[in-house]
């Protein structure tokens, strides 16, 4: 049985019916084509699916859609701030070489927003626990950790 | 990657879960964080008709610490929020190092401390500490309540005392005494972030002439996280010497029956018995000393 409810997606109201055992991951990709999160193990593993829900990262792939039901939802179509301008995390990732084939991206740069949300200068070390939860098969990391800590410096200026 | 179909519950009150869970029946499986009971779904290892979330009810969230009564986690309080919490981190650091090197970031933003013993994985993470604590189990039903020691709640790999129509609502640990000290440690194949290959958790008391009080719980090397009984009979009423201390990892090395898994090999297991006793003891006794 499908059970209507409200999502807020990146300060967008959405209106659906949704039936319980589907993910929130499916909900975003299938029914509002906000394909920018993405499906990876499905199993919490690889954290390509992160989103933010009520600014806490979470797996997209393990939660429940009709879980998040009232909650703000924050999804990488939401990080930067108007069409033609990047999110600092954004920038930094493109700037550092951060991207090889993209698919692990929006879920590091969730990730990074919710690290920069809790310690605005983390150490290397502290940015690659808050990495803990992803894989890259492309970049060795390197580039990706470098992006974060040029982003904590960029986000501290601004 | 489509989970199995179920009807879904989001009771607002505790009454409420406990009248459905009994509505329900065997069908009926509760929802936490659900970082283990979707993944078990999504491997079709489970299919619940009916699905009971827990998060919505207020009462079960609460993490309450009084210096008398000890430190309450309710049930559906967050890995990430016991691993922050100032008193749990202040007056039990092994239970916050325990909830902090659980999973990953995401997966302490979604599981409950609760839901990692109710799942009962003999490698559970946050086992080894609430046990060598003495901590205890809330469970409520539509019928009744009770407490049960944590050290009757593991039956074996995925298998809980909870009879069917029961919550676990709250985990009570009791207040740390004056020359107490315990300590949590563990190895595992990536990092800290992967299951356990082995844990280890070490409470020790100590008085003027010695440890008079031990508790040494092993996990993932038995069916169910097991009790160091002779490793404990060696440290009880002696100094902890190095050599003590080391003879201890050395027992528990003997009676720990680990397998060989995907994780690790059954003497690799063995042998990190043996380290990681040690340096919990080592651990256990310095805070103890501090105390
Ligand atoms: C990528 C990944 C990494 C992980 N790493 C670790 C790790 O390093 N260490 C570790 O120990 N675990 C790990 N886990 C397992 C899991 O995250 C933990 O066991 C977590 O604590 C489970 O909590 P939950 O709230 O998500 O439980 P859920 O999945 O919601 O529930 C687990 C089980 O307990 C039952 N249950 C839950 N709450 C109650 C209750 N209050 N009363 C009665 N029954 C209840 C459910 O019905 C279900 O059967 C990992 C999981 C993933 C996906
Ligand atoms: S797709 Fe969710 S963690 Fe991999
Ligand atoms: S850039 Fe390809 S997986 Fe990370």
């Amino acid at each position: 049985m499908k059970h209507p409810i409200e999502l807020k997606i990146n300060g967008d109201i959405y209106s659906l019916a949704v039936d319980p055992w589907r993910t929130l991951n499916e909900v975003l990709r299938e029914d509002l084509h906000l394909t920018g999160t993405k499906l990876g193990c499905g199993s919490g593993d690889c954290g390509a699916c992160t989103v933010l829900v009520d600014g806490r990262s979470v797996s997209s792939c393990l939660t429940l859609a009709l879980e998040v039901q009232g909650k703000e939802i924050q999804t990488v179509e939401g990080l930067a701030p108007s069409g033609d301008t990047l999110h600092p995390i954004q920038e930094a990732f493109v700037e550092k070489g951060a991207i090889q084939c993209g698919f692990c991206t929006s879920g590091m740069e969730m990730s990074a927003a919710y690290l920069l949300s809790q310690n605005s200068s983390p150490t290397e070390q502290e940015i690659r626990e808050g990495l803990s939860g992803h894989l890259c098969r492309c970049t060795g990391y390197i580039q990706i950790v470098d992006a974060i800590s040029d982003a904590a410096q960029k986000m501290k200026q601004s | 990657m489509t989970l199995p179909k179920f009807e879904y519950f989001a009771p607002e009150s505790l009454d409420e879960a406990q009248q459905l869970l009994l509505d329900q029946g065997v069908g009926a499986h509760l929802l936490a964080g659900g970082t283990d009971l979707l993944v078990k779904m999504n491997h079709g290892l489970l299919k619940p008709a009916s699905v009971i979330a827990l998060k919505h009810i207020k009462e079960l969230e609460a993490i309450t610490y009084d210096p008398k009564e000890g430190l309450k986690i309710g049930a559906t309080a967050l890995l990430a929020d016991v691993a922050a919490h100032a008193d749990i981190r202040k007056h039990y650091p092994a239970i916050a190092a325990g909830a902090h090197e659980t999973a990953n970031v995401q997966i302490r933003n979604m599981g409950t401390v609760a839901g990692n013993l109710c799942n009962a994985a003999p490698s559970a993470d946050n086992a080894p500490t609430l046990l060598a604590m003495d901590a205890e189990v809330e469970i409520k039903s539509a019928t009744g309540e009770r407490r049960l020691p944590l050290d009757q709640f593991f039956k074996g790999p995925g298998q809980n005392a909870l009879a069917s129509g029961e919550i676990l609502t709250a985990i009570h640990v009791p207040a740390p005494g004056s020359g107490e000290g315990v300590s949590y440690q563990h190895i595992s194949a990536r990092g800290k972030v992967d299951i356990s290959a082995v844990c280890v958790g070490v409470m020790v008391h100590m008085a003027e002439n010695g440890c008079d009080d031990v508790r040494i719980f092993l996990g993932a090397v038995a069916p169910v996280p097991m009790r160091a009984a002779k490793a404990e009979a060696l440290v009880r009423g002696k100094q902890l010497t190095e050599e003590t201390i080391e003879a201890a990892g050395i027992a528990a090395m003997e009676e720990s029956q680990p397998i060989t898994d995907v994780r690790s090999s059954a003497d690799y297991r063995k042998k990190m018995v043996a380290v990681l006793t040690r340096r919990a003891l080592a651990e256990a006794r310095d805070r103890a000393l501090k105390r």
